[in-house]
C-alpha cells in the first residue's frame, strides 16, 4: 500500500499504479483524452498534466507517472488551466466543431473538457475543411462511420484494436497533421482484418467513430441508458442500451470498462445485432390458422384457442400426447413458469429446451462425474491460466469475450493447446494445434492419459484422496498407446505426448470445451472424458483451473438450471426423488406428472410416431435447428396442433396453428444465467411492437386458460418463488444482482455466491473416474459420401439467424452460406474459391460457395448453419448422443461438387 | 490470402525466412528489405508479408506510411532529392529545381513515365557547404547550376540507356 495525497486528499493506492489510476479510483477526475484503464498509457494527450510537490513545479502526466510514498499531487492550479486550455483549443482548432448535429453531442469528452477550461473553438480562427468530409475505409461499411475532422488523434481505438481485440485492423496512416485513423491500404472495413466488434466506437471520445444505423436517432444527451445483459451467446456480457425514449428504439450499445464479465468489450452480435428488436418483420398481432391460413385474432380468441386445445389433447391423450420446448434464449423466470406450465398445467415431464441440442451432454456428463454440470471456474480466472487446453472450442468466434480473456493470458505467457480440426483463430497461435479428424476426441484424451498414467505424471495424491474407480479406468487406457491414437487421429504422436505433458504439468491447467464434444453420438462420453483427464492430473477444484464447457444461449445455463428438462426440477432436484416431488408439489398445489417425458429429439420421434400430438414451442425453431430438417418438418407435421410462442415467423411457426406474438430480451424484466453460472439482470428497455407480450405473462395466461391459475406482478417475484424452491439459487434476489450478478451456488442472502466449484470436494463427493471406450462416429465417410461434414458457429452470426441476420452491416459481412474445404480436396475436384457448389449428404442437398483453404483437413468440409435459405441442417444426420439424445452435428458423409 | 495481383511474391518469402521468427521489431527492416527487392511496397507484397510473418497488415502498413523512407507507389529507380534549405535556396536552388523539373516533365513528388527518375525536394541534405545541392541515389552533386544539373540527369539516363544494351 502508498500513501500520497492528491489535492490534498491522503489516499491509499496500490503499488504500481499511476497517479491517474488513484486519482480515478478515489473518485478525482483528472481530465484526460487519451486514457482508457484496458489500454498501455501513451501520455498522447497530455491533458492529464499535474504537478509534484509544489503548485509551480513542472508538470508531469499522470497518467504515465507511477505513485510513491508520501507523493504529494496537484491536479488544479492556474498554470495547469492554462495548458489544458492551450491544449484543447488546438485541438478544436482541427476539429469541425458541429455538437448541434453531432449524435455524441453529452457524451463527448472534447467537449466537456473544453467547457470545464473555457476553451474556444475560434482562439485559432475558422477550420478549414481539408478534405471531403468522409470519404474513407468506412465509406462503404454499413456499420461504422469514421469522421476525421472530428479525430482527435488519441489513439485509443487504434489501441484497443491492437491491444484489447488482438487485431489490429486499424492503425495510423501517416504523420503529422494529415495523420488518421485508417486500415491497411484503405480497405474497406469489412474486406480488412476489422472483426466490427464496434471497440473503436466505445472507446472513441468524440464523435469521430460512430453507427452509421444510429445516425440522426438522438445525441447522447436524448438518450436513456438501460443497464441489461445481452442477449447473444452464453459469456453473459453486460451492456446499455441507450434508448429513444420518444421513438420507443434501441439506438445503440455502450458498454463501461470495468464491468463483470465483459470490462466494457462486446463483440459484433452485442454491439451491433440490435436492429431485430425494431424489425418490420417483427411478430405485432396473435394468429390463428383457419382453412390452412394464417389471420390475425385478439389476444383472447387466441389464449382461448391455446388452453382448450392443449387441454382437450392432454385429456384424451394423457401426459405423453403433449409437449413443451421451453427457450434458453428467455429468462430464468420464463423457464420456471414453463416447466411450471407443462408439469402443472400439462400434467407432463415432456419438457426441454435447447440444451439437448447443444450442451446437454455436458449437463450429463459433468453430473455424473463430479455432481454439477457447469463451468467449474470463472471468466475473470482465464487470465491467470498458465495451460490453456482447448478441445472443440472455437471461443474467438462463438464466445468472443472469453476469447478476449484468453488472449489476456496468452500475452502473459500462458501456453495454448488447441485440439480442433479445423484451424481457429486460437489454433493458429497455438504451440500445439492437434489438428485431429473429426469424431476421435476419445481416442485422443484416452491416449494423452495413457501418457501421463505410463509416465507417472498424474496427480496421484488428488486421485486417491478425492476420486473412486481409478482401477477400472486406468486398465481401460491400457487399449489406448499414444501411436494407435496418432493413427486413428491422424496426427504426430509427438503432438498427443507434449499436450499431454504440458496439461498434467500446467500450473494451473484449465480445459475448455464446447459443441465439438458434445454434439457427437459419444457426446457425453467425450465430456466424462475431459473429467477424467482434469481429475487425474488434479487440475481442479481450484482458481483458474477445472474444467470449463462454454455455453452457447444466452440463458441455456439458466433454461437447465430452472428445470425445462424432463427429469429435472429447478436447482436440479431430480423429480424421481420424493422429497423433491413432495416440496413441489406443496408449493405448486398439484400432484407432478409420473411420466417419464423426454428431449426435443423424443419429441419430434414420437410426433412422426402419432403418440405426440399437441407441441408448446417457445422461442424456438425446431425445423430449422434440428439435425436433418426434412425429417423433422414431416414428422411435426403430424401434430394435431402446435403453438409457436415468438418474436419472428420461423420453419417451425409455419406449421403453428396458432402463434403468440412475443417480446424479446429489450422488451422485458428478468434474469439470465451466464456460462460461468452468474445471474444477472434482463431490464426492460422499450414496449413490445404491437400487440405482442412479454412471455412471462403470455404463459401465466395459458396456464390459466388451461385450468391452472398462474399470476405474478413482476418477475422479481417468480424468481423469489423459484428461489425459495431451489437451495443452488436461495441466496439471490433482485436487489443482491441489481448492479452485479452473483454465481450459484448461493445458498443464503448472506453467501457471496461460488466463483469455482469443486474446491476441497466434489458436488457429489468423490469425482468418479469413468472407463470411456473410443467409437467412432455414426456415419462415416464411404466412397458414395467420401467426405467429413462438420457444422459450427462463425462469429458475426448467431444460431439459425433470425435475430443476427437482420442487421446491415452483419448481412455485409456474411450474408449467404459456405462451405470450407481443403485446397487438396479443391483441387482435386476442380474446384476453386468462391465457385458455387453443391454440398449433398444422405438426407439432402444445397448449393452454396466454396472456401478453399488450409483451416479445415483434408477430406473434411465444414459449414455454418445460420443461413435457413440455404440450410446447413438438411444435409445432418440424426444420429444422437446415447444418454441425452444431442444431435450430432460435427460428423456426417457428405460429397461435394461443382454446381452446374 | 493477397490480392489479385501477377506480382512474384517469392522475394517476399525470402525476407521472411531471413527474419525468422518475425517479430514486431522486425517490421522496419523487412519492409526495407522488401523495398529493396520491388523498388517500392507494392501492395500484394505488403499482404504477403503479413500472411507470412503472421502480424497484422495495418502494423506494416502503419509503419509505412509514418517513414518518408517508404513508396506505396511505384517509385523511379533513380531519386533525385533537390535541397531548398536556407543556404540551398540563397544560392539559387530554386532555378535549379526550376531547371529539374522542366527537364523530368514532373513536379515534386512525381516520377518519371519511363520510371527512371522520382523528384522530391528536401528541406536540407546536411551538406550546405556543396550547396546548392542535389542527392541522386546515395551520391551528392554539389556547387549546382540549372544547365548542370540537367547534365547530371542526362547523363545518368544515358548511362542506364548504355546498361541496358
Amino acid at each position: 500500500m502508498v500513501r500520497l495525497t492528491i489535492d490534498n486528499r491522503p489516499i491509499k493506492a496500490q503499488p504500481g499504479q499511476t497517479v491517474l489510476e488513484a486519482a480515478l479510483a478515489n473518485g478525482i477526475d483528472i481530465p484526460r483524452l487519451c486514457f482508457d484503464p484496458r489500454l498501455a498509457p501513451t501520455g498522447a494527450c497530455r491533458l492529464c498534466q499535474v504537478h509534484l510537490g509544489k503548485p509551480d513545479a513542472e508538470p508531469v502526466l499522470a497518467c504515465v507517472t507511477l505513485v510513491s510514498e508520501g507523493l504529494k499531487v496537484i491536479t488544479e492550479s492556474p498554470e495547469l488551466s492554462n495548458r489544458r486550455k492551450l491544449i484543447l483549443e488546438l485541438l478544436l482548432s482541427e476539429h469541425r466543431v458541429a455538437c448541434t448535429s453531432c449524435d455524441a453531442e453529452g457524451a463527448c469528452d472534447l467537449q466537456d473538457q473544453a467547457y470545464r477550461y473555457g476553451a474556444s473553438e475560434c482562439a485559432y480562427g475558422a477550420f478549414q475543411h481539408a478534405e471531403p468530409v468522409v470519404c474513407n475505409y468506412t465509406s462503404d461499411n454499413r456499420g461504422i462511420e469514421y469522421d476525421v475532422e472530428k479525430c482527435v488523434r488519441c489513439g485509443r481505438c487504434v489501441r484497443f484494436c491492437d491491444e484489447v481485440q488482438g487485431v489490429s485492423a486499424l492503425t495510423f496512416d501517416g504523420r503529422g497533421i494529415t495523420m488518421k485513423v485508417n486500415t491497411a491500404h484503405g480497405r474497406p472495413l469489412h474486406t480488412s482484418d476489422c472483426e466490427l466488434c464496434g471497440g473503436c466506437i466505445r472507446v472513441c471520445p468524440t464523435g469521430a467513430m460512430r453507427e452509421k444505423s444510429a445516425k440522426g436517432l438522438g445525441r447522447a444527451k436524448d438518450l436513456v441508458k438501460v443497464p441489461t445483459t445481452c442477449t447473444y451467446c452464453g459469456v453473459g456480457c453486460q451492456l446499455d442500451l441507450n434508448v429513444n425514449r420518444r421513438l420507443n428504439q434501441v439506438v445503440r450499445v455502450t458498454s463501461e470498462p470495468g464491468c463483470i464479465p465483459n470490462d466494457g468489450n462486446l463483440c459484433v452480435k452485442g454491439h451491433f445485432a440490435i436492429e431485430f428488436i425494431n424489425s418490420a418483420e417483427r411478430l405485432r398481432k396473435p394468429l390463428i390458422r383457419e382453412n390452412g391460413t394464417l389471420r390475425e385474432a385478439t389476444w383472447a380468441e387466441a389464449i382461448e384457442t391455446v388452453g382448450r386445445r392443449l387441454t382437450a389433447v392432454r385429456d384424451q391423450y394423457g401426459p405423453d400426447g403433449l409437449a413443451f420446448l421451453s427457450s434458453a434464449r428467455c429468462t430464468n423466470e420464463e423457464n420456471y413458469l414453463m416447466q411450471k406450465l407443462a408439469r402443472a398445467a400439462g400434467r407432463t415431464n415432456n419438457i426441454d429446451q435447447c440444451a439437448t441440442t447443444c450442451h446437454a451432454p455436458t449437463v450429463a456428463g459433468l453430473a455424473a462425474a463430479l455432481g454439477s454440470g457447469a463451468m467449474t471456474n470463472s471468466i475473470a480466472e482465464i487470465k491467470n491460466v498458465q495451460t490453456l487446453f482447448l478441445i472443440g472450442a472455437n471461443p474467438t468466434e462463438a464466445h468472443p469475450i472469453v476469447g478476449l480473456e484468453m488472449k489476456k493470458a496468452m500475452k502473459k505467457g500462458a501456453r495454448l493447446i488447441v485440439c480442433d480440426p479445423r484451424e481457429t483463430w486460437m489454433a493458429g497461435r497455438a504451440q500445439i494445434h492437434i489438428k485431429h479428424s473429426p469424431g476421435t476426441d476419445n481416442m485422443l484424451i484416452n491416449a494423452m492419459m495413457n501418457h501421463i498414467v505410463s509416465k507417472g505424471l498424474y496427480n496421484r495424491e488428488f486421485v486417491e484422496a478425492r476420486c473412486e474407480n481409478f482401477e477400472e479406468f486406468r486398465r481401460n487406457l491400457l487399449n489406448y498407446p499414444v501411436a494407435k491414437a496418432a493413427e486413428v487421429c491422424g496426427v504426430d504422436a509427438e503432438l498427443i505426448s507434449q499436450a499431454a505433458e504440458w496439461y498434467a504439468a500446467g500450473a494451473p491447467s484449465a480445459i475448455f470445451y464446447t459443441l465439438g464434444i458434445t454434439e457427437h453420438t459419444c457426446g457425453t462420453e467425450n465430456v466424462m472424458n475431459l473429467a477424467n483427464l482434469a481429475m487425474l492430473c488434479g487440475q481442479i477444484g481450484q482458481e483458474s483451473s477445472g474444467i470449463n464447457p462454454l455455453r452457447g444461449q444466452n440463458n441455456v445455463q439458466g433454461a437447465c438450471d430452472m428445470g425445462a428438462n424432463y427429469g429435472l426440477l429447478p436447482g436440479y432436484q431430480k423429480i424421481a426423488e420424493s422429497s423433491a416431488r413432495e416440496k413441489f408439489s406443496k408449493a405448486w398445489g398439484v400432484p407432478l406428472p409420473t411420466n417419464a417425458g423426454g428431449t426435443i429429439t423424443d419429441f419430434i420421434e414420437k410426433a412422426g410416431a402419432g403418440v405426440l400430438k399437441a407441441l408448446y414451442c417457445f422461442g424456438e425453431d425446431p425445423v430449422h435447428s434440428e439435425p436433418d430438417s426434412s425429417r423433422v418438418l414431416a414428422d411435426l407435421q403430424k401434430l394435431e396442433f402446435i403453438v409457436c410462442q415468438d418474436i419472428f415467423m420461423s420453419g417451425t411457426a409455419e406449421l403453428a396453428h396458432v402463434i403468440l406474438p412475443a417480446s424479446c430480451y429489450a422488451e422485458k424484466d428478468g434474469t439470465f444465467t451466464n456460462t460461468e453460472r452468474r445471474v444477472q439482470r434482463v431490464r426492460q428497455a422499450v414496449a413490445p411492437p404491437g400487440e405482442a407480450k412479454v412471455d412471462w405473462q403470455i404463459i401465466c395466461e395459458v396456464a390459466t386458460a388451461m385450468g391452472y391459475p398462474m399470476s405474478y406482478r413482476h418477475p422479481s417475484e417468480i424468481w423469489d418463488e423459484l428461489a425459495g424452491l431451489s437451495p443452488l439459487f436461495a441466496g439471490i434476489n433482485y436487489e443482491r444482482i441489481d448492479r452485479v450478478g452473483l454465481q450459484w451456488p448461493c445458498p443464503a442472502a448472506d453467501h457471496p455466491g461460488t466463483r469455482f466449484l469443486h474446491k476441497d470436494r466434489f458436488t457429489r463427493g468423490k469425482g468418479r473416474f469413468h472407463a470411456i471406450e473410443f467409437k467412432p462416429a455414426a456415419e462415416l465417410p464411404d466412397e458414395k459420401y467420401p467426405l467429413i461434414l462438420s457444422t459450427g458457429r462463425t462469429l458475426y452470426n448467431y444460431n439459425v439467424g433470425s435475430m443476427s441476420r437482420k442487421t446491415g452491416v452483419i448481412q455485409q459481412k456474411e450474408p449467404a452460406n459456405f462451405v470450407e474445404i481443403h485446397a487438396e480436396d479443391a483441387a482435386r475436384l476442380g474446384i476453386n474459391n468462391g465457385d458455387s457448389v453443391r454440398v449433398t449428404t444422405r438426407r439432402g442437398s444445397i448449393v452454396v460457395q466454396a472456401r478453399v483453404s488450409g483451416r479445415v483437413r483434408p477430406g473434411a468440409l465444414w459449414m455454418p448453419f445460420h443461413h435457413v435459405e440455404a440450410s446447413t441442417n438438411l444435409l445432418t444426420n440424426a444420429a444422437f448422443d446415447t444418454v441425452t439424445r444431442t444431435g450430432e452435428y460435427k460428423v456426417c458423409a457428405a460429397k461435394i461438387e461443382r454446381a452446374a | 490470402m493477397p490480392s489479385d495481383s501477377s506480382l512474384d511474391l517469392t522475394a517476399v518469402a525470402e525476407v521472411v525466412a531471413a527474419h525468422t521468427p518475425f517479430r514486431e521489431a522486425d517490421i522496419i527492416s523487412a519492409l526495407q528489405d522488401v523495398q529493396d527487392r520491388y523498388g517500392y511496397l507494392p501492395r500484394a507484397a505488403m499482404d504477403e508479408l503479413a500472411r507470412l510473418s503472421g502480424l497484422p497488415v495495418a502494423k506494416f502498413y502503419g509503419v509505412a506510411t509514418f517513414y518518408a523512407q517508404f513508396y506505396l507507389e511505384p517509385h523511379g529507380k533513380h531519386t533525385v532529392r533537390v535541397c531548398r534549405g536556407t543556404a540551398c535556396h540563397v544560392r539559387n536552388a530554386p532555378k535549379v529545381m526550376d531547371a529539374v523539373v522542366r527537364h523530368l516533365g514532373v513536379e515534386d513528388g512525381e516520377t518519371t513515365s519511363d520510371m527512371l527518375f522520382s523528384l522530391e525536394t528536401v528541406a536540407c541534405l546536411g551538406t550546405c557547404f556543396l550547396s546548392p545541392v542535389m542527392l541522386i541515389g546515395n551520391q551528392y552533386f554539389g556547387k549546382l547550376t540549372p544547365d548542370r544539373a540537367v547534365k547530371i540527369l542526362q547523363t545518368i539516363a544515358g548511362d542506364d540507356g548504355k546498361s541496358k544494351i
